[in-house]
């Protein structure tokens, strides 16, 4: 084996990202770029009577002044159901209502605060549950019409309903009534938000000849350039979008949102550039976060704790505009039991329109909320029955013979070994039954565990690309459409790269920033498929590489190409090693002592396209959508204050089948990481809002993320059952981290309090309302 | 006193260079730095204050660039993760601790870290450095990371 793999290198950016130099959207120069600022609806439902941009127009430096009337375009990635400035009505508070294109931001602004719109306010839906009501008015008048980019979205016009995915195994009816015992469990998890770092930015410019320019902080690229593309009918090759260094996305920078207005605006002036920035305030309110959930769980087991049947709903909150939520709901649907064998199912999760701010993908796409509504189930189940909720875990862990929730058979290099990661997440948290420890006065500790699995949900048919070039040195250079948001997917590249190609990855140079033009597609930056996708394309790539440089030296050497061997900077024949040539020699063709020219540039090609994935099936959600699962199982350890209400999180544990382990200290701190968003999550997070539906102080004064002194110990560990279908075996990991960690907190708190905390966030105020005393 | 009306030419000392820069009294610093003087490692993660990211040095002084005018920095000695130098033993730290993931915090960690070292030449106890970090957010890493660079920092790390 060579040095590359199960090797903590650096991340090949980490020096520009020490020095400063490291450039992300709104970095790059804009001394020629015109400033655009967007107003937002005050109002989370109201008809839109007037809007008087008069006012605004006059000022001084102010160059174009949009609303909806300018664009009567819908979009969205699965259903088009929103417009890019709202139109006759505004759907929640944040909507982008009107924007000002001026000389500068001072002048942007102060225009945008005289612009004057006049509302009619309608009534507005905040749960779930309340659009549902039979005598609910529908949020979107003319679903009905509204075009389906999919065919697996199915709205139901005349209701909130967006979409819906069912899932049917076996006769759940029929099995309860046979259950020992049998839990019932109602979940309220409210919307939270990204946070990434960065606030989200783009800018545009439309060149004389109709080249359009677009830089953002996009994970999805090629997606910005295809919805641009068809929206406003350009040739996709006259559409380049730039991505440079992206600060976090975590999901919320897939969907295409600031690109669209920045086209507007520029497109309003006259192709100039143009660049749109939004406050953090904007970026809350106004742009996609996470979705929230409801749901009712109903878990039977017989007397032993085996599970016999399950019946779940989810009712996802999508907010607005569906976006990807559907797919969110489909997710929950394929994945909806956890990594438990369960066979006789009926789950139905739906993707429901509120007047909330809309949803878009959030790390893990969905599998952090329906893990904390079955996860606490489980709890329950145990307590009802006496069993140490961890071994009634292991009891039900998949294992191979058995399906998944949408029929896929179970096997263990496909679904990965659940009761492993059980069996290590004992060890590793040294679990002791799950019984709180007094400590002598008012404080406990207890822990609680939480497993988890996670599968992907991408088209059918997405696909990656990779291509390899050579330095004079023997060093190359890889370019993909992958971005670098932090997930650390260029060194993971890299380091696939270097092992197949048997070079140092100190060898292997990366493109950092993302051209359209320039780099193959990449389907998008998402759902951790970055090492599985564009790993496969590598290696294509690599073997490409390989064999050209193969001929070039069995035509140099005068011997047969099997016998040739690429290695450690060299290209020799496996009968004669003492006769090589050095690879920089060979790679861009060879040349004799003599002079003659042998051979070509080797330049290396990968494309790469999934294979083998279904959609479901409407009635039975029988189906296949991801081309692996990864599994996991997760403790977390807490101090508690019985009286005060008050907890610490002192440890948390996590154990991941990751299938082969390629970078030791990267996968250990994106998962501790993905942990530590968990902890931020379920102690403190999410977005509130008042009677009318306005969210409360979308800002990080009030909208608190964990800080330093405030973290648990993360302890990590692994365990490897490797997909031969990925790179090295490696299953995706960077999102799985966060899955199980609200789950098992509330577990743990559960426990050491003697109540159901059954919702999110976890603060101390929730808990005296669950143990019964005064909020 | 100095009394500014609209736009003047500000002299500032940036990472040990005079520098001027065209001001008007309400512009925050971190703007000037950003747009005139495209030093762009202090970011605008809020412009609120809260999360640190456009921390800069000012006088030995993490300083929130967000909340401090141009003006202000009149006469002061600044300094910004561009004036680290590359080979700092702040950036060393980060790099060996891989203190970071997107990157988008870290200069506002890193100028943190370099006042810290200004202030405590010698490591101060595990709570003082908290509380000199807790200005600051990350998004991506579990902070354990960003720990185990200031050790490093100080020379205590893990195998430094």
């Amino acid at each position: 084996m060579n040095m590359a793999l199960n090797a903590s290198i650096h991340r090949k950016e980490a020096w520009d990202k020490v020095c400063g130099r490291a450039k992300y959207a709104d970095d790059l120069p804009a001394a020629d770029h015109l400033c655009a600022r967007l107003l937002t609806s005050t109002r989370a439902h109201a008809r839109i009577l007037g809007i008087d941009t008069a006012g605004a127009s006059a000022l001084p430096g102010v160059k174009a002044v949009l609303t909806g009337e300018d664009c009567d375009l819908l979009f969205g990635p699965l259903l088009q159901d929103r417009y890019a400035l709202a139109r006759g009505v505004a759907r929640y508070a944040g909507e982008p209502v009107a924007m000002v294109v001026a000389v500068d931001e001072p002048a942007a602004e102060a225009a945008a605060r005289r612009i004057a719109i006049e509302y009619e306010d309608l009534p507005p839906l905040l749960t779930p549950s309340q659009a549902m009501l039979p005598n609910a008015a529908p949020i979107h008048e003319k679903l009905a019409d509204y075009k389906r980019v999919v065919s697996d979205v199915r709205p139901e016009p005349g209701t909130n309903v967006a979409a819906r995915h069912r899932v049917r195994k076996g006769d759940a009816k029929a099995a309860f009534a046979r259950c020992a015992a049998v839990i019932e469990k109602r979940f309220f998890l409210p919307p939270s938000d990204h946070l990434a770092m960065e606030v989200r930015a783009a800018r545009a410019e439309i060149a004389a000849d109709g080249n359009v320019l677009v830089t953002t902080c996009s994970q999805a690229p090629y997606t910005v350039k295809k919805q641009l593309a068809e929206a406003f009918k350009i040739e996709a090759g006259m559409i380049t979008v730039r991505v440079p260094f992206v600060g976090g996305g975590f999901g919320g920078k897939a969907p295409v949102t600031l690109e669209i207005l920045a086209y507007l605006a520029s497109k309003s002036v006259g192709g100039r550039p143009v660049r749109l920035t939004i406050p953090r305030e904007q970026d809350m309110a106004s742009f996609p976060c996470r979705m929230g959930l409801e749901a009712t769980v109903r878990l039977g087991a017989d007397e032993n704790g085996m599970l016999q049947a399950a019946e779940m709903e989810f009712l996802v909150d999508c907010g607005a505009y569906t976006d990807i939520s559907p797919n969110m709901a489909k997710a929950i649907a394929a994945d909806c039991t956890g990594p438990y064998r369960v066979e006789n199912l009926s789950c139905d999760a739906l993707c429901v329109y509120t007047n909330h701010t809309y949803a878009t993908s959030f790390r893990s796409f969905s599998h952090d909320s329906y893990t904390f509504c079955v996860e606490r189930a489980l709890d329950a189940l145990a307590n009802r029955l006496g069993f140490d909720p961890l071994e009634l875990r292991l009891k039900n862990a998949v294992r191979p013979g058995d399906f998944t929730p949408t029929g896929v058979p179970a096997t263990p290099e496909l679904t990965g070994d659940v009761s492993r990661c059980i069996e290590e997440v004992k060890r590793l948290s040294c679990w002791d039954g799950g019984r709180p420890l007094s400590l002598g006065g008012s404080k406990v500790r207890a822990k609680g565990v939480s497993c988890f699995w996670k599968s992907a949900n991408p088209p059918t048919n997405a696909v990656s690309g990779a291509f390899v070039t050579f330095n004079s040195d023997g060093s190359v250079n890889l370019l993909t459409g992958v971005v670098e948001m932090g997930s650390g997917g260029h060194t993971q590249l890299a380091q696939i790269l270097a092992e197949k190609l048997k070079l140092d990855p100190a060898q292997v140079h990366v493109v950092a920033h993302v051209d359209t033009r320039v780099a193959p597609e990449h389907w998008k930056t998402v759902a951790s498929l970055t090492g599985y996708m564009a790993g496969n394309a590598v290696l294509r790539a690599a073997d490409d590489l390989i064999a050209q440089l193969k001929r070039t030296g069995a035509e140099a050497l005068g011997c047969a190409e099997a016998e040739i061997e690429v290695a450690d900077g060299r290209v020799y024949s496996i009968k004669e090693p003492e006769r090589f040539m050095l690879l920089k020699a060979v790679a861009q063709g060879y040349q004799t002592p003599g002079g003659a020219s042998v051979g070509e540039p080797a330049l290396g090609r990968g494309g790469y396209m999934l294979k083998g994935l279904s959609m479901l099936d409407p009635a039975t959600g029988k189906g296949r959508t991801s081309p692996q699962w990864t599994p996991g199982a997760q403790v977390v350890e807490v101090e508690a204050d019985l009286e005060a209400c008050t907890y610490r999180v002192i440890t948390a544990c996590c154990v991941l089948d990751v299938g082969k382990v390629v970078n030791p200290a990267a996968t250990r701190a994106m998962i501790a990481g993905g942990m530590s968003m968990g902890v931020s999550l379920a102690t403190r997070e999410a977005y509130e809002y008042d009677e009318n539906g306005s969210p409360r102080a979308p800002n990080l004064r009030t909208y608190k993320l964990l800080h330093i002194g405030q973290e648990p110990e993360y302890r990590v560990d692994f365990v490897e059952t490797p997909d031969p279908t990925a790179p090295c075996g490696a299953r995706p990991y960077t999102e799985h981290g966060i899955i199980g960690i609200p789950a098992a907190l509330a577990n743990a708190l559960s426990a050491a309090f003697g109540c159901a905390l059954d919702g999110l966030p976890l603060r101390p105020e929730a808990i005296r309302r669950a143990i019964g005393g005064a909020p | 006193m100095v009394r500014y009306e609209g736009k003047t030419v500000l002299r500032l000392r940036v990472n040990g260079e005079e520098r001027e820069v065209l001001a008007r009294p309400s512009d925050v610093l971190m703007d000037v730095l950003r747009d005139q003087l495209g030093l762009t490692g202090a970011k605008p993660g809020c412009r609120n204050g809260d999360c640190g990211a456009c921390t800069i040095v000012v006088d030995g002084w993490p300083n929130k660039s967000c909340l401090m005018l141009a003006v202000e920095a009149e006469g002061h000695d600044i300094v910004t993760v561009e004036g680290l130098g590359g080979m700092s033993a702040e950036q060393r730290a980060f790099v060996e601790a891989d203190a970071f993931q997107c990157g988008y915090c870290t200069s506002g960690f890193l100028m943190v870290c370099h006042a810290m070292l200004t202030q405590h030449p010698q490591m101060p106890e595990e709570l003082v450095i908290e509380e000199w970090l807790q200005s600051n957010l990350c998004r991506c890493t579990c902070y354990a990371e960003i720990r185990e660079a200031v050790l490093r920092m100080y020379g205590t790390g893990k195998s430094s």
